[in-house]
C-alpha cells in the first residue's frame, strides 16, 4: 500500500475515534429534545463536567481502577446533576416559548462555567492516557493509538445498546411514542413527567460518558462547552433532530470531513498553495450547507410541527402614540445634555448602551416581527466591527470604514440568511448557532488576518472625534437614527408582510407573499443593522477582539431583547440598557460576574416568561399574562 | 342512577377569544352521547378539555364522581376515561403492535369494572388489525388508522371513551364497519360521548344529543327527539 493511501487510512480511523464521542453526546442532546421539545444549551457544559471529573477520579484513585471507574463515575455524577437540573430548572420551562427555553438553559452553561472554574481554576488539566491502552496499534504500517481503537468500538457499543433500549424495552417504546406525539402518550396514560426526567437522565449520563471518555484525548479546559456544542448542533443538524441514526451518520460524515482536511495539510493545487488543516472548519460548513440544501431537516430527520404561525400569540404592534413621541422627546434631550453633567465613566457605559441598543433593536427584528431565532446574531456585529477594523488599519477613512464594516456584516447575512430562511424554530436557531461559531473560530485561527485571538487594535475613530463627549454624540445620532429606522421598519409595508407571513405563512403565499424571501430580506436588514452598531463597538472601544462575535455575545443580545419583551416596540432597548448596567455592575462586585448574571437571567426568565416589557404591558392593559 | 360524565360551567379561553361558554352536559352509564354542531362549534375542544389538554379551561368534569379538572392528562386516562383524537394521531413510525402495547400500558393502573381488553379479543373485533400487526402506522388507511386509535385507546380498559370525529374523511363502507364497532361496544356497555357530523353513524348508535353553537349549549335530550322534530332538526342536523 503507497504511503498516502496508508495515511489516508489512519486519518479515516482517527476521525472514527472522535466520531465516537461526539455521537455520545449528540444523541444524548437529540433524544432529550425528541421527547421534550427542549434543545438543552448546557448539554456541552454536562460534557465538559464529564471530563472535569474523570480527571480527577482518574488522578485521585489512580491506576486502572481510576480511570475506568472515572467513566462510570462521570456518567452517573453527570447524570445526577442533570437529574436536579431537570427537577429545579427544566421542569418549569416546557410550557414557555422555545427561545425562552434556550436562554434559560444559556443561563445554565455561564453558571456551570463559573462553579467550573472555582473548583478546578482556570489551568487546563492533563488527564492520564488510558491504562493498557496508551500503547499503539500497528495498521498498514502506521502505529495509530490503541485507546482510538476503543474509542470506536465504544461508540459502536453505545450506538448498540440505545438502539435495543429503543427497539427492545416498554421504556423505549414510550421514549419513541412521545417523540412523536407526546401530547397523544400522555392521553393514553403515559406519565409525561417521569418519562422526561428519565430522558434527561438518560442524555445527561451520555454526555457525561461522551466527556470522560475523551479525557486521554484531550485535556479538560473551560472553553470545552461551547466548543462542543456548536460541534453537536451541526451534528443535529445534519443527522435531524431525535434520530439515533441520524446522529450516528452525522457524527461519522462531520468527524471524517475534519480530520481529511487535517490529514490533506499543505498541498499545492493548480498552483496554488492550500493549507488544508486550517479549512477544517469551512469543510465543516460545506457539508453543512450541502446537507440543509439537499435535505432541510437533516438526513434522516423529519420536519418539526410549526411552533409560530399561532396568530393568537403575538401581539399586536400598534405604532406610538403622541404620548409616546413626547417620551421619546424628553428622553432624547436629557441624553444629548448628558455630557453636560456626567462623569467620563457615565459616558462609557452610556455608550456602551447606545451600541447594544442597536444590537438589540436589530435582533428584535429578527425575533419580534420576523418570528425567527437566531442564536448567532453577534456574528453580523463582529463582521461590522472587523470590517471596519481592517479598513481603519489600511487606511481608509471614517466613511469608508463604516461604509465596509456594514457591507461585510450584510453580505455575511446574505449569505448565511440565505440557508437560515429555509429551516424554522429550533433547525433555524442551531443552524445561525452553528454558522456564528464558524465565524468567531475563523477570526481566532485567522492570525495574518484578523490579529487572532489578540484582534485588532489601535482602531481609533479620526481626531475630531477624540473627545469622550463628541464620540458619545456621535454614538448617539448613528444609534438613535438606526434605532428610529428599526422601528419605522417594523410599520413599512415590508414590516407588515413580513409579521404576516409570520403569523400565517400559508395565508401569505396565497395572496402573492413569499414568506422565505420577505424573511431572508428582513434578516440582511437586521444583519446590516447589526453591523452598524459593531462598527460603532470598535471605533468606542479602539479595538476588536474574537468575544465580538462569540456565542456568548449573541446570547447577551437575546436575553436584552427576551429581558425587555419580544413583541414589544420597545422592549429591547429597555433590556439592553438594562443588561448592560447590570453586566457591569456585576463585573465590579464579583470575579464570578458570569454565574451572577446567568442566575439574574435564570430567575427572570422563571419568574416572568413574558419578558419585563410583557409584565408592563398586561399590567396596563389589566390581564394576567397567559 | 348515578352519572358516568358531568360537565358544568365548562369554559375554555384561547388567548383572548373565548371557545366555550358553560358548556354542561352529562352521560350515563353505558349510553352513547352525541355531541353535534357545525364546524368550529367547539365539539373537538369540549372533548379535549374534558381530556385535560387544554391549558385555558375552567369549570367542573366530574368522572364517575371524580373531578377531572387540574389533572394532568394521563391521570385522566388511568382513571378510565379513554380519548380517540379528531385526527387519529397514530404514532405513524410504530408498528400496530406497539401502537396497541403503548395503550395497554396505563391498564396496571386502573382498578376499573370496565370490560377487560387484550390483544386476542382486539383481534376479534378488528379483523383487519390482527392481520397486520408488523405494520408501520405510516402505511395503513385511514379506515384501519381509525381502527387502530379506537383499538389502542380500548387496550387501556376504559369505562368510557371520548370518540371524535370518527367517520371523518372514510369511505361509506368502513363507515359501516365503524357503525358495527361501536355497536359492539355500546353492547359491552361502554359509555361513549361522540362527537360526529355524519348523521348515518350518529343515528345508529346515539342515545341522546347535545347541541353545541359557537361555544354554547343549545339543546340536551334525546337523539330521537331531536331528529323527529323538523324544526330542530333543520336548525342543528341539517349537514
Amino acid at each position: 500500500m503507497t504511503a498516502p493511501l496508508a495515511a489516508f487510512a489512519i486519518q479515516t480511523l482517527n476521525g472514527l475515534a472522535s466520531a465516537s464521542s461526539l455521537f455520545l453526546v449528540a444523541v444524548g442532546l437529540s433524544l432529550i429534545f425528541g421527547v421534550t421539545r427542549v434543545v438543552n444549551f448546557a448539554h456541552g457544559s454536562f460534557y465538559m463536567l464529564g471530563v472535569y471529573i474523570a480527571y480527577t477520579v482518574a488522578t485521585v484513585v489512580g491506576g486502572a481502577l481510576g480511570f475506568w471507574g472515572a467513566l462510570l463515575v462521570a456518567g452517573v455524577s453527570v447524570a445526577a446533576i442533570g437529574l436536579v437540573v431537570e427537577v429545579l430548572v427544566l421542569r418549569r420551562i416546557y410550557q414557555a416559548p422555545e427561545l425562552l427555553q434556550l436562554i434559560a438553559t444559556f443561563a445554565l452553561v455561564l453558571i456551570i462555567k463559573d462553579a467550573t472554574l472555582a473548583v478546578w481554576g482556570a489551568e487546563d488539566l492533563l488527564g492520564p492516557r488510558a491504562p493498557g491502552l496508551s500503547g499503539a496499534v500497528d495498521l498498514l504500517g502506521r502505529s495509530f493509538p490503541a485507546y482510538d481503537v476503543f474509542l470506536i468500538g465504544a461508540g459502536l457499543f453505545v450506538l448498540l445498546a440505545l438502539s435495543l433500549l429503543l427497539r427492545r424495552t416498554r421504556f423505549g417504546l414510550l421514549l419513541r411514542a412521545a417523540t412523536e406525539d407526546r401530547e397523544m402518550t400522555d392521553a393514553l396514560g403515559v406519565n409525561q413527567r417521569l418519562l422526561f426526567t428519565t430522558v434527561f437522565v438518560l442524555g445527561s449520563f451520555l454526555a457525561g460518558l461522551g466527556g470522560a471518555l475523551q479525557l486521554p484525548r484531550e485535556p479538560a479546559a473551560l472553553g470545552m462547552d461551547l466548543a462542543v456544542i456548536a460541534d453537536v448542533f451541526v451534528v443535529v443538524v445534519v443527522g435531524g433532530l431525535g434520530s439515533l441514526p441520524g446522529a450516528f451518520v452525522a457524527a461519522i460524515v462531520i468527524s471524517l470531513a475534519k480530520a481529511w482536511c487535517i490529514g490533506l495539510g499543505e498541498t499545492s493545487l493548480f498552483g496554488m498553495d492550500l493549507v488544508f488543516s486550517k479549512l477544517t472548519l469551512v469543510v465543516e460548513f460545506i457539508v453543512m450547507a450541502v446537507v440543509l440544501v439537499w435535505k432541510p431537516y437533516g438526513l434522516l430527520g423529519t420536519p418539526l410541527p410549526q411552533v409560530r404561525g399561532d396568530a393568537a400569540q403575538a401581539p399586536l404592534l400598534r405604532a406610538p402614540g403622541l404620548r409616546t413621541f413626547v417620551v421619546i422627546g424628553l428622553l432624547l434631550l436629557t441624553l444629548v445634555a448628558l455630557p453636560l453633567f456626567a462623569s467620563e465613566y457615565t459616558l462609557v457605559l452610556a455608550i456602551d448602551m447606545l451600541v447594544f441598543a442597536l444590537f438589540a433593536a436589530s435582533l428584535g427584528l429578527i425575533v419580534g416581527p420576523g418570528g425567527m431565532g437566531s442564536f448567532g446574531h453577534a456574528a453580523y456585529f463582529g463582521a461590522g466591527a472587523y470590517g471596519a477594523a481592517l479598513l481603519t488599519q489600511s487606511g481608509g477613512g471614517l466613511a469608508s470604514a463604516m461604509l465596509g464594516g456594514v457591507t461585510l456584516a450584510s453580505i455575511t447575512a446574505l449569505i448565511f440568511g440565505w440557508f437560515c430562511v429555509r429551516l424554522s424554530g429550533t433547525y433555524m436557531a442551531m443552524l445561525t448557532l452553528a454558522f456564528a461559531q464558524i465565524v468567531w473560530s475563523v477570526a481566532f485561527q485567522w492570525d495574518a488576518v484578523t490579529g487572532g485571538s489578540n484582534g485588532l487594535i489601535g482602531i481609533w475613530p479620526p481626531e475630531w472625534l477624540g473627545e469622550r463627549a463628541t464620540l458619545y454624540w456621535f454614538v448617539l445620532a448613528v444609534s438613535g437614527t438606526a434605532i428610529a429606522f428599526c422601528l419605522w421598519l417594523t410599520f413599512t409595508p415590508l414590516g407588515y408582510a413580513v409579521r404576516a407571513s409570520r403569523d400565517a405563512p400559508l395565508k401569505a403565499r396565497v395572496i402573492g407573499l413569499s414568506p422565505q424571501r420577505l424573511q431572508w430580506a428582513w434578516f440582511c436588514l437586521a444583519g446590516a443593522l447589526a453591523g452598524t452598531a459593531g462598527v460603532l463597538h470598535a471605533f468606542s472601544k479602539g479595538s476588536v477582539a474574537p468575544d465580538a462575535l462569540s456565542i456568548p455575545r449573541s446570547v447577551d443580545g437575546l436575553v436584552m431583547v427576551l429581558l425587555g419583551g419580544i413583541d414589544t416596540l420597545f422592549g429591547p432597548l429597555v433590556g439592553a440598557a438594562l443588561f448592560t448596567w447590570l453586566a457591569d455592575s456585576l463585573a465590579r462586585i464579583t470575579e464570578y460576574w458570569r454565574a451572577a448574571l446567568g442566575a439574574t437571567v435564570l430567575l427572570t426568565v422563571l419568574a416572568f416568561p413574558r419578558g419585563i416589557a410583557g409584565i408592563v404591558t398586561s399590567w396596563r392593559s389589566g390581564r394576567p399574562g397567559p | 342512577m348515578t352519572l358516568m360524565l358531568e360537565v358544568e360551567r365548562l369554559c375554555v379561553h384561547h388567548g383572548r377569544a373565548q371557545l366555550l361558554f358553560d358548556v354542561g352536559f352529562s352521560a350515563r352509564p353505558g349510553e352513547v352521547l352525541l355531541l353535534v354542531g357545525r364546524n368550529g362549534a367547539g365539539k373537538s375542544t369540549t372533548l379535549k378539555a374534558i381530556m385535560g389538554l387544554l391549558r385555558e379551561a375552567s369549570g367542573s368534569v366530574r368522572f364517575a364522581t371524580r373531578q377531572l379538572m387540574g389533572l394532568a392528562p394521563h391521570a385522566i386516562a388511568r382513571l378510565g376515561l379513554g380519548y380517540v383524537p379528531e385526527d387519529r394521531r397514530i404514532f405513524t413510525g410504530l408498528s400496530v403492535a406497539e401502537n396497541l402495547e403503548v395503550g395497554r400500558i396505563a391498564t396496571r393502573a386502573n382498578v376499573s369494572d370496565a370490560p377487560h381488553w387484550n390483544l386476542a379479543r382486539i383481534r376479534t373485533l378488528f379483523p383487519r388489525l390482527g392481520e397486520m400487526l408488523d405494520r408501520p402506522g405510516a402505511q395503513m388507511s385511514g379506515g384501519e388508522q381509525q381502527m387502530l386509535a379506537i383499538a389502542r385507546t380500548l387496550m387501556g380498559n376504559p369505562r368510557a371513551i371520548l370518540l371524535d370525529e370518527p367517520s371523518e374523511g372514510l369511505a361509506p363502507i368502513v363507515v359501516d364497519h365503524l357503525i358495527d364497532v361501536l355497536l359492539a361496544l355500546k353492547r359491552e356497555g361502554l359509555c361513549i360521548v361522540l362527537s360526529e357530523q355524519n348523521l348515518t353513524l350518529a343515528g345508529a348508535i346515539a342515545d341522546r344529543a347535545v347541541v353545541i353553537e359557537r361555544g354554547v349549549v343549545r339543546y340536551e335530550g334525546d337523539f330521537r327527539v331531536l331528529s323527529g322534530d323538523t324544526t330542530l332538526a333543520a336548525r342543528y342536523l341539517a349537514a
